[in-house]
């Protein structure tokens, strides 16, 4: 098998949903052959390429598309990219994760490739089958591609985590510039990146943090939520690490408590953290869908019949100011 | 400017769903099924569209057997002008996949030139989140997916949208034609009222089926079985903070 994974960088790192993508590429088979695409331009994406390079012992190459035309995520040049890159290698396997980027990328690069994609992969269990979740996670179905190659799917990087010591400092991958003379034609220029608002860049992403607090429609207002921070702070100053970060209901980013990006659910973020704590979330289905897969579930919330108990393996049937007051007061400030 | 909208039916989003014991497929007989909620959001947005005087028509598409004309129909109530009926009776074990569907649109969207297309961002039965792309990539126009806002300019023939990404909201510019899928809070859609609901009766459906449209539907995956999820042991209610400390620091070890 031979496979091309669609990484994503940012800092001059891949990022790690990508690094998680390599971690599939390995369950696909352990005799896989990895390329590495990374694309965007300047010394950042170098640096990033450098590290992809180490990244896994079973990438074989990296390769670097360096152009103006790929240093925002629009998807009409990138799939051109990724259309290219494929025909040219002939790859068994492409894999990019189920980010906003993948998600947007991949099923058009599949369609200008004529296969199907396979979307959010929890696991493989052979090189051709694997599992997904449908109904907002409540059915996994086992699904197996049948097509030509090649098979392309997006992971859900939760799924897929990476091993701390996967980087390997003895072997590093070659790194070869991709051929963009095909970038002046098609679609290119239909579409023009304009800018991104983002509230929190500092903390990482929702997706791979290891502490989530996260606040209902219960907590009432925006400056509530910074009692949750105020706590998930806490929470990872004493146990685990510094990468924490809030989540919120759908309810919650409706009302405007909250930026989207910070809403847990089947189509928001995915959340897998050693500890998930809810604070007036009741737990609708496609809220669960979000979160289910969170080592502890802990759940706060005045109505003792509701649903998010029963994924919860520890509840409180209380009011969540009082709680919440109470743990800021209780939570030593470092280990 | 005429406007395609893609709807589909889909088991109703407050329905627990339930294995079949063969584990061969799904419960989904005698299960409520309506139309696909961000697909609502896509008849809405289109709706308003044309009620700003950006659009003049808006056609809704949908694809499926004869019981999703009443999707159609719900599209009409809520003031669709009217629609396309693509008959297809599935074959349980090899649904529709995206790929197809996208063929298919592309096809009505060749005969019906609309200078926007709006989908659903993905279903919420299959959870695929494909079939915009898809589209848009078959008939290489630019697509803006997971729209929160949009706005068209005519004379420039360009829309922008404002994307719900993972870092924030995203903002591009897009030459129509274009394909726009939606996301939650694009719009809130409207409900049919019942003179609407009358009046939808007597807009037009029109029939057609793949073959007619010349589009191959073969399917190059298969769904091997399903299964419920693990279940999560059943947890337990505390009475205090202090229990529920000691039990994350001693019991489950996270502080």
């Amino acid at each position: 098998a031979s496979t091309l994974i669609v990484a994503e960088h940012e800092g001059g790192f891949v990022k790690p949903s990508s690094l998680s993508a390599l971690v599939a590429a390995e369950a696909i088979t352990k005799e896989n052959r990895i390329s590495v695409l990374l694309g965007g331009s300047g010394p950042a994406l170098h640096k990033a390429a450098d590290h992809a390079a180490s990244s896994h012992p079973l990438v074989s190459e990296v390769l670097v598309a360096d152009s103006e035309a790929l240093a925002h995520p629009l998807a009409e040049p990138w799939a051109q990219l990724l259309h290219s890159v494929q025909q040219k290698g002939g790859y068994s396997h492409v894999i990019a994760s189920s980010t906003s980027f993948g998600k947007n990328l991949l099923p058009r690069a599949a369609a200008l490739l004529d296969v199907s994609p396979v979307t959010d992969v929890t696991a493989i269990k052979e090189p051709r089958v694997f599992v997904r979740p449908i109904y907002a996670g409540n059915v996994l179905c086992t699904v197996k591609y049948t097509g030509e190659d090649p098979c392309m799917m997006s992971i859900r990087s939760t799924s897929f985590s990476p091993a701390t010591e996967a980087m390997s400092e003895t072997k590093v991958a070659p790194i070869t510039q991709v051929d963009l003379s095909f970038l002046s034609e098609g679609t290119i220029g239909k579409s023009t990146w304009v800018n991104l608002t983002s509230q929190d860049t500092e903390r990482p992403d929702l997706a791979n943090a290891r502490v989530v607090v996260t606040g209902g429609r219960g907590l009432k207002s925006a400056e509530n939520f910074k009692l949750l921070e105020q706590l998930a702070e806490k929470l990872g100053a004493a146990g685990l690490s510094f990468y924490q970060k809030v989540g919120a209901t759908r309810a919650a980013v409706d009302a405007g408590y909250v930026p989207n990006d910070l809403q847990v659910g089947q189509t928001g973020k995915i959340v897998a953290p050693e500890l998930y704590m809810a604070f007036g979330v009741s737990g609708a289905i496609q809220h669960l869908a979000g979160m289910r897969d969170s080592k502890v579930i802990v759940a706060v919330n005045k109505d003792a019949d509701a649903p998010i108990f029963q994924v919860a393996d520890y509840g409180l049937v209380a009011d969540l100011f009082e709680v919440l007051d109470e743990l800021l007061k209780k939570i030593p400030d470092k280990k | 400017m005429k406007i395609l909208v893609a709807v589909k039916r889909v088991v109703d989003y407050a329905v627990k769903v339930r294995v079949r014991p063969d584990r061969t497929g799904l419960e989904t007989a005698n299960v409520k099924m309506s139309m696909n909620p961000f697909c609502e959001i896509a008849v809405e947005e289109a709706l308003r569209l044309r009620e700003a005087g950006a659009a003049a028509e808006v056609v809704a598409a949908t694809i499926g057997p004869a019981q999703s004309a009443d999707t159609l129909r719900t599209a009409l109530a809520m003031g669709a002008d009217r629609a396309v009926h693509v008959l297809h009776d599935p074959d349980p074990t090899r649904p529709l996949l995206p790929l197809a569907v996208a063929k298919i649109l592309r096809a009505v969207t060749l005969q019906e030139k609309p200078g926007l297309v709006i989908l659903g961002k993905q279903a919420i039965d299959d959870d695929c989140n494909q079939t915009g792309q898809m589209l848009a990539g078959l008939l290489q126009w630019p697509q803006g997916t997971f729209a929160s806002k949009v706005l068209l300019d005519k004379e420039k023939q360009k829309a922008t949208v404002e994307r719900e990404v993972d870092g924030g909201i995203e903002t591009i510019c897009l030459d129509l034609p274009a394909v726009i899928t939606t996301d939650l809070r694009l719009n809130q859609p409207r409900y049919a009222t019942l003179p609407n609901i009358m009046k939808a009766k007597s807009k037009v459906i029109k029939k057609v089926t793949p073959e007619e449209l010349n589009v191959d539907i073969r399917s190059d995956m298969e769904a091997i079985e399903v299964n419920e999820p693990p279940k999560r042991k059943a947890g337990v209610i505390l009475s205090s903070v202090d229990e529920l400390l000691d039990k994350l620091k001693n019991d489950a070890r996270v502080l």
